[in-house]
Parts: structure tokens; sequence; C-alpha cells
């Protein structure tokens, strides 16, 4: 199924929950998980529900974290 | 000095901290240089940003990795953010990724002079401190405004001394003045120092802090431009609580007139 992320399509397995995305991408990126933030169609998903929370198709996430400015 | 200063605390949203200078962390050639030039300045609150987690550039450095969440303390900002709702909505992901209430609101009106949208900001400001966030606000150096966000519940009003990223100084001394005399609540100067002279003024002023970025990473050497603004700002903030002596129109001889030859 496809999800918008940060404003680019994905293809994901269905039945992929947020933890499972999150988990991914830090793996790829050697990035610490947690330290990001979740939005799902402009709610936020607190950490303590990623892990129940089963992604559909066609949801915009946005992954985000902190980075220097002013 | 340092019995001095930590018997002068700076207290914000019920927390005390021992420095008044507060330094953001953009605009550095590197995290690395970054880490450097905050400890150099003696702070311990940093401005941080919030954005994208870059997917593509796996190379790219991660800020949290030089300048620790566990040596400073993060202050989220609302740095490019023109609306309250968009403020208030990067503010909540802050809390989220974060886990703090302390936050720093800016709510910009235009690109060219990155001037608060005083509506907007009243409005994030108090929806803000609804969902319980404890907010340091950019404003305008207006008087009225500066009221408005202490009565909605500010912990710090946040006056531009000029444009950000200007280096122009403090341009409304006068508008600052009347700000720091009617607030009950910390006032710091949020962007417009160049150079350490107007740190120095800021808190001469009776500014309880200073917030400063580009005079800083834009300086040829930060780090000691860093050490120079830490300087300044006990200097200031030393000949504001010692009270200056009285302007005068003539000369006023220093060495006694009696027994002279």
């Amino acid at each position: 199924m496809k999800i918008t992320l940060n404003g680019e399509p994905l293809e994901i397995a269905a039945g992929t929950t947020v933890a499972m995305l999150v988990e991914r991408l830090s793996a790829e990126t050697g990035r610490d998980p947690r330290g990001i933030a979740v939005e799902r169609n402009r709610e936020i998903v607190p950490k303590s529900e990623h892990a129940l929370t089963a992604l559909a198709e066609g949801d915009q996430i946005e992954l985000v974290q902190f980075v220097g400015g002013g | 000095m340092s019995e001095k200063q930590s018997s002068d605390p700076l207290i914000i949203a019920g927390k005390a901290y021992t420095s008044r200078l507060i330094v953001g962390t953009g605009k550095y050639a590197s995290y690395a240089q970054n880490a450097e030039a905050a400890r150099a300045a003696g702070a311990e609150i940093v401005t941080v940003a919030l954005r994208r987690v870059n997917l593509s550039d796996k190379s790219q450095e991660v800020l949290s990795d030089f300048v620790t969440p566990t040596e400073f303390t993060y202050l989220p900002n609302t740095a490019g953010c023109y609306t309250a709702d968009e403020s208030v909505r990067t503010l909540r992901l802050a809390r989220e990724a974060g886990g703090w209430n302390l936050v720093k609101l800016e709510v910009l009106a235009d690109q060219k002079t990155l001037y608060p949208n005083m509506p907007e900001t009243l409005k994030a400001a108090q929806a803000l401190i609804k969902d319980g966030f404890e907010v340091m606000v950019y404003c305008s150096d207006d008087p009225v405004y500066a009221r408005l966000l202490e009565e909605a519940g500010c912990c710090a009003i946040m006056p531009l001394g000029s444009l950000i990223g200007s280096g122009l100084g403090i341009m409304n001394p006068v508008n600052i003045r009347l700000i720091v005399e009617a607030a009950r609540v910390p006032v710091i100067v949020d962007a417009g120092v160049g150079t350490a002279s107007d740190a120095a003024i800021a808190m001469e002023l009776g500014c309880d802090g200073v917030l400063m970025n580009t005079a800083i990473a834009a300086a040829k050497d930060p780090v000691r431009m860093a050490r120079a603004m830490k300087h300044a700002v006990i200097a200031g903030r030393e000949a504001y609580l010692a009270g200056r002596m009285p302007k005068k129109r003539y000369a006023d001889p220093s060495s006694p007139l009696a027994g002279l030859i």
C-alpha cells in the first residue's frame, strides 16, 4: 500500500505499524529513533502508541527531529 | 565572580540558570564548532529547530550527537512559521520529540524582515499556554504587546533588538527599557545583537538575558566571539546592578584640587 512520508510517496507492506516504520528508517539511516516525533494525518502519534498504530492506505506521515536553529 | 553570579540567577518558569546568555544552533560551519562555541559562551540553554528527518542524505550530521540535550537545555523554536496554527503544530511535535514544555515561540510576518506577526503570536501563545507549554516569546519592542503577552502567561518576553540576523544592535533602547520596567517576568533581547557591546547595552538597560545566534556563528572566529559575548553579558549585568554614574555636561576632576603646587 502507498503512504506519503515526509512529502515523498512510499510503498509499504499492509499491516506495517508506526513503530516498524520508524525502526526500519532508523536502521537504514543510522538515526537514533528516540529523538524522532511522528505525525499521522496531522495528529501526533505518541511514542507509547507507535507499536499499536497500524498505517493505512494514503496516510500522510511526518517524521521530524531537532536540527540547528536560532 | 562565580560566587557573585550564582547569587544572581536567571529564573525562567521556576528554573534557575547561572548563564544569562542563550545561543542558537544555526549557521555554524559544523555542529562540532557549534558545540565548542556554546561551551565558550557558557550557555546553558540553546535554541533548536524542528525539521523533517533527512531520509536521503544518511551522512548528514545529527545535532544531538554534538550539542547534546544532556549538556544543554534544548529550547525548541518555531522558526519558519508564519501562522499561529503552524507554530502550535510545530511545538506540539517538539514536545513529543523531546519531552520538554519550555519553548520559544516566534510567528513571523514576512521573509524580508522576519518581523514578528504580533496578533498571530498572541493567539499562538494563548493556545500553547492552555495546552501546558511554558512559552518564551519572540516579539516586537512594543511595550503594549509585551504586556499583553505577559498577561497571557508567557514566562519570558523576548523583544527584538533589531531584525533577526541583521547585527544592527539595540535600535530602540527606550522601548526595551519601557518593557523591562513594566515586566514581572524575564525580558531577554532576542535578535539583532552584532557584537559584544550590543549585548552589554542590552544588559545595562536591565534586560535579564540575551539570545543570539548569527553574532557568534557569523563571526570570523565564532568560539572567540562566544567568549566575548559571555564576558559582555556578565559585564552589562554587573554594570546594571552597580548603577551607573550620572551623566554630566562638563568635566569633574578626579584628582583633588586642594594641595596643588
